[in-house]
Order: structure tokens, then sequence, then C-alpha cells
């Protein structure tokens, strides 16, 4: 009996050996070493942002010469240098984007037209009349973005019934943005850090009675921005990343505040000793912040003080110096 | 056992569903039915690996477990056959069927040696079936599960935007919603006259 039990588990176990030793052989995909090379640097996420199936398509690709190395979103400029080392080509690399939303509108800025009691999923909801929201054009805050995120970097602000995206979680995929039915959500370099987040296109006092963040296109960014870098185009300012330098005016000119600023805290002015009291300070400063007489040391107040850094630019003998900018350094221009 | 092959099938598919009512297999069925597309993969898979395992199965037992008085042997011997058998499967449709792996080859070695596919291939034998029984039972198996585990998907879907108190969220929930289910299944008993 054991002798017989012995001989067959054996060759059972030998039969499958042998069968799988010979698949492994004959049925070898022909991986290639290169493509192999590359599964090791990329994610390995699966989350088609390139535009293939899979990380494993992707690398198959590249090898073959059809996509190009810079087009994974998640690894960004790190992974694209490797691959470019695996292949030994140079590679250009695309700016590290992240997600935002474009809309402020919560429950409580923008009321519901109806109580929606169908499935929760934006989608759905939309289909409906456009959805329960008074802004046709606002975020729904169901929470399909949430869903759809293969990273969880969107989790759901339950109060305000908005999506919070955590931007070092964020790697610019982009599912939710293709997943959004009303558009809200969008795609900006991560070094970005002002924004509209308003999307409505509808005429100022139709916004105004919907919705108490919404842009209402009054266009006192527009004049108000050094820059040039916003146009009104369909009751929206559209802002010109090149041009814009992040500096926060539109945001604190904004009567609404329909922009985002993602500076938490933006530093203050102070003028030294050096000043010689020209005054083009002054005259840049659209806060009214700086006062003092021409000839004499001006002075800063704080406390209309914004941070844009206007004055810091335009000070010809560098008198001025931006104090608690802690991880924030202002762009030249 | 001499049993109609529509009793069969009905009894594997509803009334003796493996996963509500036999409670086999529940890793996969909290595992992987989070989401309605997975699960549908998974589902799939099961269908697939239960009638390869089965049919597989069923010649060993009956031409050489039998014969040689090797009941016991019938655990250590299926695993080792199940398990390769869906290993060479698995390479054989990476080679030849890319799509097809592509959809199933995550799903394939997470169910090699799953108790589901385990225990349907023993049943089949403690039943007694003969040949086309075992495999309306295996397919009737798989497509029960498959059914469950779509049908909790969409639960537990809909149980994430559930309010639920701390304690109870996640699995606790999960598995309170599996026996409200099961109980609904109890439904089923002695539809068509088929219970085994």
């Amino acid at each position: 009996m054991i002798i017989i039990s012995i001989l067959l588990l054996g060759t059972l176990g030998l039969l499958m050996a042998t069968l799988l030793t010979i698949a492994h052989k004959k049925l070898a995909v022909s991986l290639d070493e290169k493509v192999a090379l590359l599964m090791k640097v990329l994610p390995c996420a699966n989350c088609g942002a390139c535009g293939y199936a899979g990380c494993e398509n992707y690398a198959e690709a590249i090898v073959k010469g059809e996509a190009e190395p810079n087009c994974c979103p998640v690894g960004g400029r790190e992974v694209a240098e490797k691959i470019g080392e695996i292949l030994g080509i140079k590679v250009e690399t695309k700016e590290k984007v992240v997600a935002v939303l474009t809309c402020q509108g919560g429950i409580e800025e923008c009321k519901e037209r109806f109580i929606y009691d169908g499935h929760l999923d934006c989608k759905e909801a939309n289909i409906i009349h456009q959805g329960m929201k008074a802004c046709l054009f606002g975020c729904l805050g169901l929470g399909t973005c949430v869903l759809v995120c293969p990273f969880n970097a969107i989790k759901m602000d339950e109060k305000k019934k908005l999506p919070i995206i955590d931007e070092d979680k964020c790697t610019g995929c982009g599912i939710c943005v293709k997943e959004c039915p009303k558009g809200v959500l969008k795609l900006i370099p991560k070094t970005k850090l002002v924004y509209l987040a308003c999307v409505s296109p509808d005429k100022g006092r139709e916004v105004r009675e919907v919705c108490k963040v919404g842009c209402f296109a009054c266009g006192i960014c527009v004049k108000a921005c050094p820059y040039d870098a916003l146009k009104m185009e369909n009751n929206l300012p559209i802002m010109d990343f090149e041009k814009c330098i992040d500096c926060g005016i539109c945001y604190q000119k904004c009567p609404t505040k329909s922009y985002v600023d993602k500076v938490k805290k933006r530093p203050y002015a102070l003028i030294d000793t050096t000043c010689n009291g020209c005054g083009e300070c002054v005259k840049v400063c659209q806060f009214k912040a700086i006062e003092g007489k021409i000839g004499e040391r001006h002075r800063v107040i704080i406390e209309k003080c914004v941070g844009c850094g206007e004055c810091f630019r335009v000070c010809p003998i560098r008198a001025i110096t931006m104090v608690g900018a802690l991880g924030y350094t202002y762009k030249e221009v | 056992m001499n049993i109609s092959p529509a009793k069969v099938f009905f009894a594997s598919f509803l009334v003796q569903n493996i996963l509500l009512m036999r409670y086999i297999g529940l890793c996969p069925f909290f595992g992987v039915s989070t989401r309605i597309s997975t699960s549908f993969g998974m589902g799939l898979a099961v269908i697939f690996v239960m009638l390869l395992a089965t049919l597989i199965t069923y010649p060993i037992y009956h031409f050489f477990l039998l014969p040689l008085n090797l009941e016991f042997l019938r655990t250590a011997s299926f695993i080792l056959v199940i398990a390769s058998l869906v290993q060479f499967v698995e390479m054989f449709l990476k080679k030849s069927y890319r799509q097809l792996y592509n959809a199933l080859g995550i799903y394939l070695p997470l169910i090699t040696t799953n108790c589901a596919i385990l225990g349907t291939t023993f049943l089949v034998i403690d039943y007694r079936f003969h040949l086309l029984n075992t495999i309306i039972f295996a397919f009737g198996t798989g497509l029960g599960f498959m059914l469950v585990i779509i049908l909790f998907a969409a639960i537990r879907e809909k149980l994430d935007y559930a309010p639920i108190s701390n304690s109870f969220k996640g699995y606790p929930i999960a598995f309170i919603a599996a026996s409200l289910v099961s109980l609904a299944f109890l439904g089923f008993a002695n539809l068509f006259g088929a219970s085994l």
C-alpha cells in the first residue's frame, strides 16, 4: 500500500514536473531582455495613463519604437531618464502635472436644485437634468473621481461634498479628468500655484444667483494682472501659464475668491535701510500696502501686504526682501 | 448516483450555491468582490478552472485511486494535478491567447488551489456522479460562484457610500451583508425539486 501510494504520487509529480518543464521551454514567451529591464523601472501600477493597457504593453511598445519613453506621467522624469539609460537614448522629459479641482461650489456655496436620490455616481446623476447642483457646470460631489483614482489620491470632503486631491499621491495620470462628467478636474503643471477654480461660462448674474464662489466675469483679475496673463473668454478669465508667475494678485483681487492659491501662507515685504525712496514700489503695489514720502525710506503696512512680490521685483536697488518665504521662492521676471 | 442533469445544474447553481449555502471559497468571495469588473473576471476564471479541474481529477480518481484503494491520496494528488495544470494553462494562454491572458491572467494563480475548486472536485466524487453530471455540476457551481460574486460586488460598491459606524466598516459589514444574501438564497430551497 505504502509503496503503491509513493509510486503513484511520485509518478504524478514527475509527470507534472516534466509537463511544466517542457511547457516552460516550448511555450516561453520570448520576453525581450529590454522589456524585462523596463518593467523593473516602470511603476507597474497598470493605470493606463500612457495610453497602453498596462506597463508591460507600454514597455513592449517602447522597445518596438512605437511609443515615446516619456509617456509615463506616474514615473515622471526619473522613470523617463532610467528608460533612456536602458535604451541608450536621451529623453526629453515632460513636465510633471497634477490634477486639480476647478470648482469650489460645495454644498454651502452652491445649493441643490432638487434632491437626488439615485445611485451615488456623478455620471448617472449628470444624466438627470445635468445633476442636482444649482450650477449646471459645477462639481456634483458624488465621488466618481474618488472611485476611479488608482492611487487613492482623492478623498471626499464630506462636509463640503467636494473631492480633495492629495498632491503628493497624485501622479497626473488623468483618469479622473477623463471620468469626470462635468469636466471640473484639470491637469496643471505641478509647479503652478494659482489657478481659476470655476468653469461656468454663464453670464455674471446667472452665476451669482446659483453660486457664492463662482466667477461672474467681472474682469477685475484681468485688469489687475501685471503680466498680461489673463484674457476674458466665454465669461471666464483664461490663464496663460507661460506668462503667469503665480504672484497671486488675481486671487487677492477676486471678489468671490474664485481663484485658488496653493501657497498656504505668503510672506510679506520688508524694506531695508538702503531704500532711497524712489517710489517705484508704491506705484506697483495694488494693495496700497506701501507708504512713504519720495526721497525717504518707505514702509510696508504688513496688514495690507498680501505677499505678491511685485515691489520686490521692481525695486531697482534690491532694498526689499520677502520675509517668511520658507519653501517658496519668488519668480523673477 | 443517478440524478437528472437539470437537477444537478440547478442544485449547484442556486439551491446549494457554493458560496452562500456551502460557504466554501470565502477568500476570493471577500477578497475580489470590491468592484464588479474584477469580480466578473474572477468569476470567468473560476468557471474555467473549475471545469478543467473536475475534468482532470475525475479520471485520476476513477482509473487510478479507486482501483488501487488509494482514496486517501485524493487531496494530495488533486492539489498536485490542479496546481500544475493551471500553471500550464497560464503559460499556454500567455503564449497563444494574449488577450485572454490579459483578462484572466492575474486571477488564474489566485485560484489554483482554491478551496472552492478543490471542494468541487471532492463533491462530485462524494455524490458519485457520472461524467456528464460531473461536468454540469462543475459548470453550475462556477456559474453560481460568478453570479453571487457579481451580485455581492454590486452590494459592496453601494456599501462604500452607506453611513456605516466605524467599528463595522470594511469586512465586518461585508460579512453581515453576505449572511443576509445567504438568507435570501434560502428562498431557492427545493427549487424544481433540485437538491443533492
